[in-house]
């Protein structure tokens, strides 16, 4: 009998049991990272920041989970929502299509999902303009290069990465019209993700083809790209995070996204987090490129003259940067 | 040494591998400061304590038992495919396929028309591994292992450029059409008036499973080829001498080895994410070698193992869903298992041996 309950008490500690969950006056919110995401000093841990800011700040508790597999994402997010968490973050691409399954059927719930639209009435997708940051990470890469060559290395071949590449190319491309670019992806498994040896290797590589700026778009494996280009020589750009401290004076810049902000704007407007797409652009400080005192030795004033025009001319449209997402394809190599 | 008895071989000492697993995983739970017996019961609870963990304990399940079979059948013929994973991945493509480009009328034809793409898929990808093997030697542990890569990168590279609507960040296909959707367990329940695991992935590919074991199981010791596997499995020269051909042999039993990993995606891709995804094989056809190791490459231990490894799945994602243990542990378990059942096998099985031998001495 005692086996029999404690079991019963299991399953209802654990929310699979709908009745036995009221939604409580007082909503936690809850913040969900994908497939092993959370410590990727990158995107999912600047999530993370962004709730730890909050919970520091204001002294609340919030829930977070991370998935397991694949089948777990409805399970998590039902689950969150019968338990009462609101809102419920969500980091990833790969929750849209699973929160048009479930958002309707909480219409009291507030869902936030970053980096994918999802065209529902109560939930918030946060879209970055990651051209655009790249855009000016491609100016600043064209501007320090001295051998004319410079490379990017992405992580996995996605189409978010290849945004990445295509912003940054352009940006070479407008400030240098003979520059190289060297483009080199990890992988095409979720390990390319985390593989800092492999990224290495492929910034020694692009350095024997005379690339002398190196731009990583790679998650964890961009640690390895950032190291081996402190160890030869070149200069590096960071990227999600401010990653400018890890070899001060020889990471050129990092392309921030603000992933952080966008969550911490979320848990503090809790269940009046409006729904509806909001653009992460160079206009609302969403994407920008990190300059701090690591760095500032090699950011000349020039460079500094021309982000600010090309900065200006994107916000007021002068300037239209192509989005890879918009139609599949990159207009220069 | 007496053999032991059959129920014994089958049952007895996987069980007793099992709870020696479990033994060691608990020091280890306790070693990181949690409690063991509270961890159980959060798996037991998440995974077979309601209707709810038992759709998803049945979903990982059938999974497991499509690349479990897979590599048993495989084994039979002395071959270790190890590439259960890429043809899994093919027979989620071909499956894809068929649902995307084929009008079907019907989900049950549609799940006859994907089942045998997938099957397809995943047999061709097994081809190429079987003949190297066959003509020329080259090890089929390697290649399959290499073909695995190489599923991995077709994938990404379909998904990226090829079945990727225009606009969408997530690497999948469009959602495949109502017509194709299996219909899950629960809603099979709800037909007969049960509120049975609503919103699980079980679907009516548990079903298909289950007579693959049969076929299998029908294959392996009751057809003249199944006997031809398992004479070459045993000796190759003698199987030769008998006037079976090898490279015939070989490549038969990669084909339905690989058809079986690929028919898999009927229930990953079909029956529960409706649409092809990167991720969509998850390792499942890494863990159909220990689910076909602990079944000693009977259908029927297949069956029992992948219920097993479905529990360790569920049970475990519950575990690092809702407690503070971390999810690297579950992968502690789960090796524990394949380390006690594969591995170490001999060690429960000698001592059980000696002890039957002396038990039969005294009632004789």
């Amino acid at each position: 009998m005692s086996i029999v309950k404690s079991l019963l008490a299991g399953v209802a500690v654990l929310g699979l049991v709908p009745v036995l969950a009221p939604t409580p006056a007082h909503a936690d919110p809850a913040l969900v990272f994908d497939l092993g995401g959370k410590f990727d000093k990158s995107f999912n841990e600047a999530a993370y920041r962004g709730a730890e800011r909050w919970k520091a700040e204001t002294g609340g508790t919030y829930k977070e989970l991370e998935m397991q597999s694949e089948a777990q994402r409805e399970q998590a997010l039902r689950m969150l929502a019968q338990t009462g968490s609101n809102p419920i973050v969500t980091t990833g691409f790969a929750f849209g299509e699973v929160l048009n399954k479930v958002a309707p059927d909480y219409p009291d719930t507030r869902f936030v999902v970053i980096d994918t639209a999802v065209d529902q009435p109560n939930v918030q997708s946060v879209v970055f303009a990651e051209e655009q940051g790249s855009y000016l990470a491609g100016i600043l890469a064209a501007m320090a290069s001295e051998s004319g060559t410079v490379s990017f290395i992405g992580g996995m071949d996605i189409p978010l990465i290849r945004k990445f590449e295509c912003g940054f190319v352009q940006g070479v491309k407008a400030t240098d019209a003979e520059a190289r670019v060297i483009v080199n992806y990890t992988g095409t498994t979720p390990a390319a993700w985390n593989d800092p040896v492999k990224g290495a290797e492929l910034t020694r590589a692009q350095k024997g083809q005379g690339s002398d700026i190196v731009y990583a778009a790679a998650g964890g494996t961009g640690i390895g790209v950032l190291q081996a280009a402190a160890d030869e020589g070149m200069l590096a750009i960071g990227v999600d995070s401010n990653q400018n401290h890890m070899h001060p004076g020889q990471i050129l810049t990092s392309m921030e996204k603000a992933v952080d902000n966008s969550v911490y704007e979320a848990f503090r407007l809790g269940v009046d987090t409006p729904p509806g797409v909001k653009l992460m652009d160079l206009a609302s400080e969403g994407v920008r490129l990190s300059m701090d005192e690591h760095n500032a030795p090699l950011i000349t004033d020039e460079m500094t003259a021309a982000l600010e025009a090309a900065t200006a001319a994107i916000v007021s449209g002068e300037i239209a940067v192509h989005d890879y997402m918009t139609d599949n394809a990159c207009p220069v190599r | 040494m007496e053999p032991l008895p059959r129920w014994a071989d089958m049952v007895l000492t996987p069980l007793i591998s099992v709870l020696l697993a479990f033994a060691i995983s608990a020091l280890v739970i306790l070693a990181i400061g949690e409690n063991p017996w509270e961890a159980l019961k959060v798996m037991v609870a998440g995974a077979l304590g309601s209707s709810y963990g038992w759709g998803f304990t049945l979903y990982y399940a059938t999974n497991f038992v499509f690349t479990g079979l897979a590599v048993s059948v495989a084994y039979h013929a002395g071959l270790f495919n190890i590439g259960g994973e890429g043809q899994a991945v093919l027979g989620g493509l071909g499956v894809a396929l068929a649902c995307l480009f084929i009008p079907w009328p019907h989900w049950s034809l549609a799940l006859i028309g994907a089942g045998a793409a997938g099957a397809l898929f995943g047999a061709a990808w097994a081809l190429i591994p079987a003949i190297l093997q066959a003509r020329r030697g080259s090890h089929i542990v390697i290649t399959t292992i290499m073909f695995n890569f190489i599923a991995a990168a077709l994938l990404n590279h379909m998904l990226v450029n090829v079945l990727r609507p225009t606009g969408s960040m997530d690497p999948a296909t469009r959602a495949f059409p109502p017509a194709t959707h299996l219909p899950t367990l629960s809603q099979m329940a709800a037909g007969l008036g049960l509120d049975w695991g609503r919103h699980t992935p079980a679907n009516v590919s548990l079903f298909v499973a289950v007579l693959a074991c049969v076929l299998v199981w029908l294959l392996i010791w009751r057809t003249r080829l199944g006997y031809e596997i398992r004479a070459f499995g045993k000796s190759e020269p003698a199987a030769l001498y008998a006037g079976i051909s090898p490279t015939r042999i070989t490549v038969l039993a990669m084909l339905i080895s690989g058809g079986l990993a690929g028919l898999m995606a009927v229930n990953n891709v079909m029956g529960e994410a409706e649409r092809l995804v990167l991720n969509a094989v998850e390792g499942a056809g890494f863990i159909g070698i220990a689910v076909a190791l602990m079944g000693r490459n009977h259908p029927l231990g297949v069956a029992l193992a992948a219920l097993l490894f479905g529990f360790l799945y569920q049970g475990g994602g519950t575990l690092a869903l809702f407690t503070q243990i971390p999810r690297e542990l579950i992968t502690v378990i789960q090796a524990l298992v394949i380390l006690f059942t594969g591995a170490l096998d001999n060690m429960v099985r000698m001592p059980l041996a000696r002890l039957f031998a002396l038990h039969r001495k005294r009632g004789a």
